[in-house]
Protein backbone atom coordinates (compact mmCIF):
# COMPACT_ATOMS: atom_id res chain seq x y z
CA UNK A 1 0.00 0.00 0.00
CA UNK A 2 1.02 3.20 -0.52
CA UNK A 3 2.08 5.61 2.62
CA UNK A 4 1.68 9.49 2.26
CA UNK A 5 3.96 10.86 5.50
CA UNK A 6 2.66 14.54 5.89
CA UNK A 7 3.27 15.18 9.88
CA UNK A 8 4.82 18.38 10.54
CA UNK A 9 3.90 20.01 7.41
CA UNK A 10 1.48 23.17 7.50
CA UNK A 11 -1.46 23.92 5.11
CA UNK A 12 -2.08 22.94 2.45
CA UNK A 13 0.67 20.40 2.23
CA UNK A 14 -0.86 17.21 3.38
CA UNK A 15 -4.02 18.09 0.99
CA UNK A 16 -1.67 18.42 -1.96
CA UNK A 17 0.63 14.99 -1.29
CA UNK A 18 -2.62 13.10 -1.53
CA UNK A 19 -3.82 14.18 -3.75
CA UNK A 20 -0.91 13.91 -5.98
CA UNK A 21 -1.01 10.22 -4.88
CA UNK A 22 -4.41 9.87 -5.79
CA UNK A 23 -3.84 10.96 -9.40
CA UNK A 24 -1.11 8.38 -9.38
CA UNK A 25 -2.78 5.59 -7.93
CA UNK A 26 -6.45 5.63 -9.38
CA UNK A 27 -7.44 3.06 -7.38
CA UNK A 28 -6.52 0.45 -4.48
CA UNK A 29 -6.06 1.93 -1.10
CA UNK A 30 -3.64 4.82 0.33
CA UNK A 31 -2.44 5.52 4.01
CA UNK A 32 -1.89 8.97 4.44
CA UNK A 33 -0.31 9.88 8.16
CA UNK A 34 -0.54 14.02 9.63
CA UNK A 35 -0.44 14.79 13.16
CA UNK A 36 -3.08 17.79 13.62
CA UNK A 37 -7.01 17.27 13.24
CA UNK A 38 -7.02 19.97 10.73
CA UNK A 39 -4.88 18.02 8.38
CA UNK A 40 -7.01 14.89 9.00
CA UNK A 41 -10.20 16.79 8.50
CA UNK A 42 -9.10 18.24 5.49
CA UNK A 43 -7.07 15.07 3.95
CA UNK A 44 -10.37 13.29 4.26
CA UNK A 45 -12.75 15.92 2.98
CA UNK A 46 -10.27 15.91 -0.24
CA UNK A 47 -9.97 12.15 -0.71
CA UNK A 48 -14.37 12.48 -0.38
CA UNK A 49 -14.15 14.77 -2.97
CA UNK A 50 -12.65 12.94 -5.78
CA UNK A 51 -14.45 9.78 -4.93
CA UNK A 52 -12.32 8.01 -2.15
CA UNK A 53 -13.84 6.50 0.91
CA UNK A 54 -12.44 6.86 4.46
CA UNK A 55 -11.70 3.03 5.45
CA UNK A 56 -9.93 3.43 8.72
CA UNK A 57 -8.78 5.97 10.92
CA UNK A 58 -6.18 4.79 13.59
CA UNK A 59 -5.34 7.41 16.40
CA UNK A 60 -1.56 6.53 17.11
CA UNK A 61 -0.12 8.65 19.76
CA UNK A 62 -0.33 12.32 18.07
CA UNK A 63 -0.35 10.69 15.04
CA UNK A 64 -3.52 9.83 12.58
CA UNK A 65 -3.00 7.19 10.49
CA UNK A 66 -5.87 7.37 7.39
CA UNK A 67 -6.20 4.83 4.79
CA UNK A 68 -8.66 5.95 1.88
CA UNK A 69 -9.76 3.72 -0.50
CA UNK A 70 -11.26 3.47 -3.90
CA UNK A 71 -12.48 0.49 -6.47
CA UNK B 1 -18.31 17.19 22.81
CA UNK B 2 -17.80 14.94 20.06
CA UNK B 3 -20.80 16.15 17.71
CA UNK B 4 -19.98 20.06 18.40
CA UNK B 5 -16.79 18.28 17.04
CA UNK B 6 -18.16 17.37 14.19
CA UNK B 7 -20.05 20.41 13.23
CA UNK B 8 -17.61 22.96 13.14
CA UNK B 9 -15.68 20.61 10.51
CA UNK B 10 -19.11 20.64 8.55
CA UNK B 11 -20.57 23.01 5.98
CA UNK B 12 -22.85 24.46 8.40
CA UNK B 13 -20.35 24.98 10.75
CA UNK B 14 -18.15 27.26 8.97
CA UNK B 15 -20.60 29.05 7.62
CA UNK B 16 -22.09 29.59 11.20
CA UNK B 17 -18.82 30.63 12.44
CA UNK B 18 -18.38 32.71 9.28
CA UNK B 19 -21.98 35.00 10.44
CA UNK B 20 -21.25 35.26 14.07
CA UNK B 21 -18.04 36.99 13.25
CA UNK B 22 -20.09 39.12 10.28
CA UNK B 23 -22.23 40.08 13.23
CA UNK B 24 -19.68 40.86 16.45
CA UNK B 25 -17.29 42.62 13.91
CA UNK B 26 -20.06 45.54 13.15
CA UNK B 27 -21.57 45.32 16.90
CA UNK B 28 -17.65 45.81 18.07
CA UNK B 29 -17.95 48.98 15.71
CA UNK B 30 -20.96 50.05 17.31
CA UNK B 31 -19.52 49.94 20.86
CA UNK B 32 -16.56 52.08 19.94
CA UNK B 33 -14.07 50.45 17.18
CA UNK B 34 -12.88 52.41 14.59
CA UNK B 35 -14.92 52.44 11.29
CA UNK B 36 -15.17 49.28 9.32
CA UNK B 37 -12.65 48.20 11.66
CA UNK B 38 -14.69 46.03 14.41
CA UNK B 39 -12.07 43.63 14.15
CA UNK B 40 -8.45 43.68 12.16
CA UNK B 41 -6.00 41.85 12.99
CA UNK B 42 -3.14 43.36 10.86
CA UNK B 43 -4.43 47.11 12.61
CA UNK B 44 -5.02 45.78 15.55
CA UNK B 45 -1.23 44.41 15.90
CA UNK B 46 -0.07 48.07 14.46
CA UNK B 47 -2.13 49.29 17.63
CA UNK B 48 -0.29 46.69 19.86
CA UNK B 49 3.05 47.56 18.40
CA UNK B 50 2.07 51.12 19.09
CA UNK B 51 0.52 50.77 22.84
CA UNK B 52 4.27 48.80 23.45
CA UNK B 53 6.11 51.86 21.67
CA UNK B 54 7.56 49.72 19.60
CA UNK B 55 6.92 52.72 16.78
CA UNK B 56 5.56 55.84 18.10
CA UNK B 57 2.79 57.06 15.65
CA UNK B 58 0.30 58.57 17.92
CA UNK B 59 -3.21 57.65 16.45
CA UNK B 60 -2.34 53.94 16.85
CA UNK B 61 -1.62 53.13 19.97
CA UNK B 62 -3.56 50.92 21.93
CA UNK B 63 -3.52 46.80 23.28
CA UNK B 64 -6.41 45.48 21.55
CA UNK B 65 -7.92 42.61 24.20
CA UNK B 66 -9.19 41.10 20.60
CA UNK B 67 -6.12 40.20 19.24
CA UNK B 68 -5.34 38.55 22.95
CA UNK B 69 -8.48 36.57 23.05
CA UNK B 70 -7.95 35.06 19.45
CA UNK B 71 -4.88 33.33 20.92
CA UNK B 72 -6.47 32.39 24.52
CA UNK B 73 -9.86 31.74 23.02
CA UNK B 74 -8.04 29.05 20.91
CA UNK B 75 -5.91 27.75 23.31
CA UNK B 76 -8.50 27.14 25.57
CA UNK B 77 -10.76 25.20 22.56
CA UNK B 78 -7.33 23.58 21.74
CA UNK B 79 -7.31 22.28 25.39
CA UNK B 80 -10.66 21.09 25.89
CA UNK B 81 -10.64 19.35 22.83
CA UNK B 82 -7.82 17.48 23.17
CA UNK B 83 -5.94 19.37 20.01
CA UNK B 84 -3.13 21.36 21.66
CA UNK B 85 0.01 19.95 19.88
CA UNK B 86 2.95 22.20 20.47
CA UNK B 87 5.14 21.95 17.98
CA UNK B 88 8.00 24.69 16.16
CA UNK B 89 10.87 24.13 13.75
CA UNK B 90 9.85 24.94 10.14
CA UNK B 91 11.89 27.68 8.64
CA UNK B 92 11.05 30.21 11.31
CA UNK B 93 13.58 32.99 10.08
CA UNK B 94 11.28 32.84 6.46
CA UNK B 95 7.89 33.13 8.70
CA UNK B 96 9.06 36.31 10.26
CA UNK B 97 10.11 37.90 7.46
CA UNK B 98 7.17 37.06 5.94
CA UNK B 99 5.41 38.38 8.61
CA UNK B 100 6.87 41.42 8.16
CA UNK B 101 5.98 42.21 5.07
CA UNK B 102 2.62 40.75 5.22
CA UNK B 103 1.87 43.84 7.78
CA UNK B 104 3.43 46.09 5.68
CA UNK B 105 1.57 45.25 2.27
CA UNK B 106 -1.31 45.12 4.84
CA UNK B 107 -0.66 48.45 5.91
CA UNK B 108 -0.62 49.70 2.75
CA UNK B 109 -4.15 48.54 1.64
CA UNK B 110 -5.37 49.91 5.78
CA UNK B 111 -6.68 46.10 6.47
CA UNK B 112 -5.84 42.54 6.79
CA UNK B 113 -8.70 40.43 4.69
CA UNK B 114 -10.99 40.15 7.50
CA UNK B 115 -11.23 44.20 7.31
CA UNK B 116 -11.10 44.13 3.37
CA UNK B 117 -14.53 41.69 3.49
CA UNK B 118 -16.08 44.03 6.69
CA UNK B 119 -14.92 47.52 4.37
CA UNK B 120 -16.77 45.59 1.60
CA UNK B 121 -19.69 44.68 3.77
CA UNK B 122 -19.68 48.70 4.70
CA UNK B 123 -19.78 49.97 1.06
CA UNK B 124 -16.38 50.77 0.98
CA UNK B 125 -15.93 50.23 -2.51
CA UNK B 126 -12.11 50.59 -1.90
CA UNK B 127 -11.92 47.29 -0.70
CA UNK B 128 -12.52 45.43 -4.06
CA UNK B 129 -9.60 46.11 -5.30
CA UNK B 130 -7.72 45.43 -1.79
CA UNK B 131 -9.78 41.96 -2.23
CA UNK B 132 -8.82 41.62 -5.53
CA UNK B 133 -5.18 41.88 -5.38
CA UNK B 134 -5.59 39.52 -2.22
CA UNK B 135 -6.82 36.90 -4.67
CA UNK B 136 -4.00 38.02 -6.86
CA UNK B 137 -1.60 37.36 -4.23
CA UNK B 138 -2.95 34.02 -3.35
CA UNK B 139 -2.91 32.56 -7.43
CA UNK B 140 0.66 33.88 -6.99
CA UNK B 141 0.96 31.75 -4.06
CA UNK B 142 -0.68 28.29 -5.29
CA UNK B 143 1.52 28.49 -8.53
CA UNK B 144 4.65 28.50 -6.13
CA UNK B 145 2.60 25.59 -4.64
CA UNK B 146 2.43 23.39 -7.81
CA UNK B 147 6.27 23.53 -8.23
CA UNK B 148 6.89 22.12 -5.28
CA UNK B 149 7.48 25.11 -2.60
CA UNK B 150 7.25 23.87 0.96
CA UNK B 151 8.70 25.43 3.96
CA UNK B 152 9.50 21.63 5.92
CA UNK B 153 8.95 19.92 8.54
CA UNK B 154 7.71 21.00 11.95
CA UNK B 155 8.99 19.36 14.95
CA UNK B 156 6.80 18.35 18.23
CA UNK B 157 8.26 19.54 20.91
CA UNK B 158 8.49 20.58 24.88
CA UNK B 159 4.61 22.02 25.71
CA UNK B 160 5.97 24.81 27.09
CA UNK B 161 6.87 25.98 23.44
CA UNK B 162 3.53 26.35 22.02
CA UNK B 163 2.78 28.59 25.49
CA UNK B 164 4.99 31.02 24.89
CA UNK B 165 2.71 33.34 22.70
CA UNK B 166 -0.17 32.91 24.86
CA UNK B 167 1.55 33.89 27.49
CA UNK B 168 3.28 36.92 25.95
CA UNK B 169 -0.59 37.51 24.85
CA UNK B 170 -1.47 37.36 29.14
CA UNK B 171 1.36 39.14 29.99
CA UNK B 172 0.04 42.19 27.66
CA UNK B 173 -3.45 41.70 29.41
CA UNK B 174 -1.88 42.02 32.79
CA UNK B 175 0.09 44.87 31.67
CA UNK B 176 -2.92 46.34 30.19
CA UNK B 177 -4.42 45.76 33.66
CA UNK B 178 -1.72 47.01 35.72
CA UNK B 179 -1.42 50.13 33.37
CA UNK B 180 -5.35 51.17 32.25
CA UNK B 181 -5.76 53.81 30.12
CA UNK B 182 -6.08 57.71 31.63
CA UNK B 183 -8.40 59.67 30.00
CA UNK B 184 -6.25 62.86 28.05
CA UNK B 185 -3.22 61.05 28.81
CA UNK B 186 -0.80 59.78 25.75
CA UNK B 187 1.07 56.96 28.34
CA UNK B 188 -0.04 54.92 31.38
CA UNK B 189 2.86 53.40 32.93
CA UNK B 190 4.55 51.50 29.93
CA UNK B 191 1.74 51.47 27.70
CA UNK B 192 1.35 53.94 24.95
CA UNK B 193 -2.70 54.96 24.24
CA UNK B 194 -3.54 57.43 21.63
CA UNK B 195 -5.77 60.33 22.50
CA UNK B 196 -6.87 60.69 19.38
CA UNK B 197 -7.47 58.95 15.76
CA UNK B 198 -8.38 55.13 15.21
CA UNK B 199 -5.80 54.08 18.04
CA UNK B 200 -8.65 56.32 20.57
CA UNK B 201 -11.65 54.44 19.18
CA UNK B 202 -12.47 51.39 21.27
CA UNK B 203 -14.58 49.19 22.50
CA UNK B 204 -14.91 48.53 26.42
CA UNK B 205 -12.19 46.20 27.44
CA UNK B 206 -14.27 43.65 28.73
CA UNK B 207 -16.79 43.64 26.02
CA UNK B 208 -13.56 43.38 23.00
CA UNK B 209 -11.73 40.42 25.14
CA UNK B 210 -15.16 38.69 25.33
CA UNK B 211 -15.47 39.08 21.86
CA UNK B 212 -12.09 38.22 21.09
CA UNK B 213 -12.49 34.77 23.40
CA UNK B 214 -15.29 33.92 21.62
CA UNK B 215 -13.73 34.12 18.04
CA UNK B 216 -10.70 32.59 19.09
CA UNK B 217 -12.95 29.36 20.04
CA UNK B 218 -15.20 29.29 17.20
CA UNK B 219 -12.20 29.95 14.51
CA UNK B 220 -10.33 27.46 16.25
CA UNK B 221 -13.01 24.77 15.74
CA UNK B 222 -13.72 25.48 12.51
CA UNK B 223 -10.31 26.54 10.92
CA UNK B 224 -11.66 29.57 10.05
CA UNK B 225 -9.37 31.35 7.56
CA UNK B 226 -9.86 34.08 5.16
CA UNK B 227 -6.47 32.84 3.00
CA UNK B 228 -7.04 29.71 2.64
CA UNK B 229 -10.41 30.27 1.52
CA UNK B 230 -9.15 31.45 -1.69
CA UNK B 231 -6.30 29.31 -1.94
CA UNK B 232 -8.32 26.06 -1.76
CA UNK B 233 -10.65 27.15 -4.17
CA UNK B 234 -8.08 28.21 -6.71
CA UNK B 235 -5.77 25.68 -5.86
CA UNK B 236 -8.36 22.24 -5.21
CA UNK B 237 -12.00 23.86 -5.90
CA UNK B 238 -13.65 23.32 -2.43
CA UNK B 239 -15.56 25.79 -1.66
CA UNK B 240 -15.70 24.16 2.51
CA UNK B 241 -13.87 27.62 3.89
CA UNK B 242 -14.71 29.90 0.89
CA UNK B 243 -18.69 29.65 2.61
CA UNK B 244 -17.51 30.75 5.75
CA UNK B 245 -16.25 34.33 4.11
CA UNK B 246 -19.50 34.21 2.26
CA UNK B 247 -21.14 33.97 5.31
CA UNK B 248 -18.95 36.41 7.30
CA UNK B 249 -19.55 38.96 4.15
CA UNK B 250 -23.21 38.78 3.70
CA UNK B 251 -23.86 38.55 7.32
CA UNK B 252 -21.30 41.81 8.03
CA UNK B 253 -23.51 43.73 5.69
CA UNK B 254 -26.45 42.96 6.89
CA UNK B 255 -25.40 44.06 10.57
CA UNK B 256 -24.22 47.05 8.84
CA UNK B 257 -26.97 47.40 6.91
CA UNK B 258 -29.12 47.54 10.48
CA UNK B 259 -26.94 49.23 12.71
CA UNK B 260 -27.06 52.58 9.98
CA UNK B 261 -23.52 51.56 9.81
CA UNK B 262 -23.51 51.16 5.25
CA UNK B 263 -22.40 54.00 3.88
CA UNK B 264 -21.23 53.16 0.08
CA UNK B 265 -18.75 55.11 -1.84
CA UNK B 266 -15.06 55.21 -2.71
CA UNK B 267 -14.44 59.07 -1.29
CA UNK B 268 -14.40 59.71 2.48
CA UNK B 269 -14.56 56.15 3.82
CA UNK B 270 -13.14 55.42 7.20
CA UNK B 271 -9.33 54.49 7.83
CA UNK B 272 -9.43 54.18 3.97
CA UNK B 273 -7.92 55.58 0.90
CA UNK B 274 -8.76 56.01 -2.97
CA UNK B 275 -5.52 54.83 -4.45
CA UNK B 276 -6.59 51.64 -6.53
CA UNK B 277 -3.09 50.50 -7.94
CA UNK B 278 -1.98 50.54 -4.24
CA UNK B 279 -4.61 49.43 -2.34
CA UNK B 280 -4.53 46.47 -4.94
CA UNK B 281 -0.79 46.00 -4.86
CA UNK B 282 -0.51 46.50 -0.81
CA UNK B 283 -3.03 43.25 -0.92
CA UNK B 284 -1.06 41.17 -3.66
CA UNK B 285 2.00 41.05 -1.30
CA UNK B 286 -0.29 40.57 1.91
CA UNK B 287 -2.13 37.48 -0.05
CA UNK B 288 1.09 36.09 -1.29
CA UNK B 289 2.87 36.29 2.41
CA UNK B 290 0.00 34.93 3.93
CA UNK B 291 -0.08 31.85 1.22
CA UNK B 292 3.48 31.37 1.72
CA UNK B 293 3.10 30.95 5.30
CA UNK B 294 -0.28 29.16 5.24
CA UNK B 295 -2.51 31.07 6.71
CA UNK B 296 -4.30 34.41 7.04
CA UNK B 297 -2.82 36.87 10.00
CA UNK B 298 -6.13 35.37 12.03
CA UNK B 299 -5.60 31.90 11.35
CA UNK B 300 -1.81 32.20 12.11
CA UNK B 301 -3.15 33.90 15.59
CA UNK B 302 -5.69 30.88 16.34
CA UNK B 303 -2.73 28.24 15.22
CA UNK B 304 -0.30 30.30 17.51
CA UNK B 305 -2.89 29.69 19.99
CA UNK B 306 -2.61 25.45 19.64
CA UNK B 307 0.53 25.27 20.20
CA UNK B 308 2.08 25.84 16.94
CA UNK B 309 5.33 27.93 17.47
CA UNK B 310 5.94 28.74 13.79
CA UNK B 311 2.51 30.29 13.69
CA UNK B 312 3.79 32.45 16.70
CA UNK B 313 6.84 33.61 15.03
CA UNK B 314 4.75 34.74 12.08
CA UNK B 315 2.56 36.49 14.44
CA UNK B 316 6.11 38.22 16.30
CA UNK B 317 6.82 39.24 12.26
CA UNK B 318 3.78 41.03 11.76
CA UNK B 319 4.02 43.32 15.10
CA UNK B 320 7.46 43.97 14.24
CA UNK B 321 6.89 44.68 10.89
CA UNK B 322 4.02 47.33 11.81
CA UNK B 323 6.72 48.87 13.75
CA UNK B 324 8.94 49.18 10.53
CA UNK B 325 5.58 50.29 8.39
CA UNK B 326 5.52 53.41 10.90
CA UNK B 327 8.57 54.02 11.55
CA UNK B 328 10.01 53.96 8.10
CA UNK B 329 6.89 55.75 6.59
CA UNK B 330 5.31 52.63 4.75
CA UNK B 331 2.35 52.56 6.01
CA UNK B 332 -0.88 54.27 4.35
CA UNK B 333 -3.05 56.89 6.14
CA UNK B 334 -6.81 58.21 4.79
CA UNK B 335 -4.38 60.84 2.58
CA UNK B 336 -2.95 58.21 0.62
CA UNK B 337 0.75 56.03 0.74
CA UNK B 338 3.00 57.05 2.75
CA UNK B 339 6.38 58.37 1.48
CA UNK B 340 8.22 54.88 1.20
CA UNK B 341 5.10 52.76 0.30
CA UNK B 342 5.41 51.79 -2.92
CA UNK B 343 8.96 51.36 -2.67
CA UNK B 344 8.11 48.35 0.10
CA UNK B 345 5.13 46.85 -1.77
CA UNK B 346 8.12 46.05 -4.50
CA UNK B 347 10.48 45.12 -1.64
CA UNK B 348 8.79 42.31 -0.21
CA UNK B 349 7.07 40.97 -3.93
CA UNK B 350 10.72 40.31 -4.38
CA UNK B 351 11.39 39.18 -1.29
CA UNK B 352 8.18 36.44 -1.02
CA UNK B 353 9.17 35.57 -4.97
CA UNK B 354 12.85 34.75 -4.01
CA UNK B 355 11.14 32.67 -1.00
CA UNK B 356 8.74 30.77 -3.30
CA UNK B 357 10.97 30.21 -5.90
CA UNK B 358 13.86 28.96 -3.92
CA UNK B 359 12.45 26.83 -1.29
CA UNK B 360 11.28 24.24 -3.73
CA UNK B 361 11.73 20.40 -2.96
CA UNK B 362 11.46 18.16 -6.16
CA UNK B 363 8.78 16.01 -5.98
CA UNK B 364 9.58 12.49 -5.22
Amino acid sequence: MNVVDARGLSCPQPVLMTLEEIKKTNQGEIKIVVDTETSKENVCRAAQSQGWQIKDIQEQGEDFYITIVKG
Amino acid sequence: MQGMKNFFASKWGIISVGAVIGILAPLLQKWGNPGNMGVCVACFERDIAGALGLHRAAVVQYMRPEIIGFVLGSLVAAYLFGEFRSRAGSAPIVRFILGVFAMIGALVFLGCPWRAMLRLSAGDWNALFGIAGLIVGIWIGTIFFRLGYNLGRSQKTYSSVGWLLPLVMVGFLVLMFIFPQVQGEPKSGVLFYSIKGPGAMHAPVLISLLVGLGIGFLAQRSRFCTMGAFRDLILFKQTHLFFGICALLLAAFITNFILGQFHPGFAHQPVAHTMELWNFLGMVLAGLAFALAGGCPGRQLFLAGEGDGDAAVFVLGMIVGAAFAHNFGLASSPKGIGPHGAAAVVIGLLVCLFIGFTMRKKSA
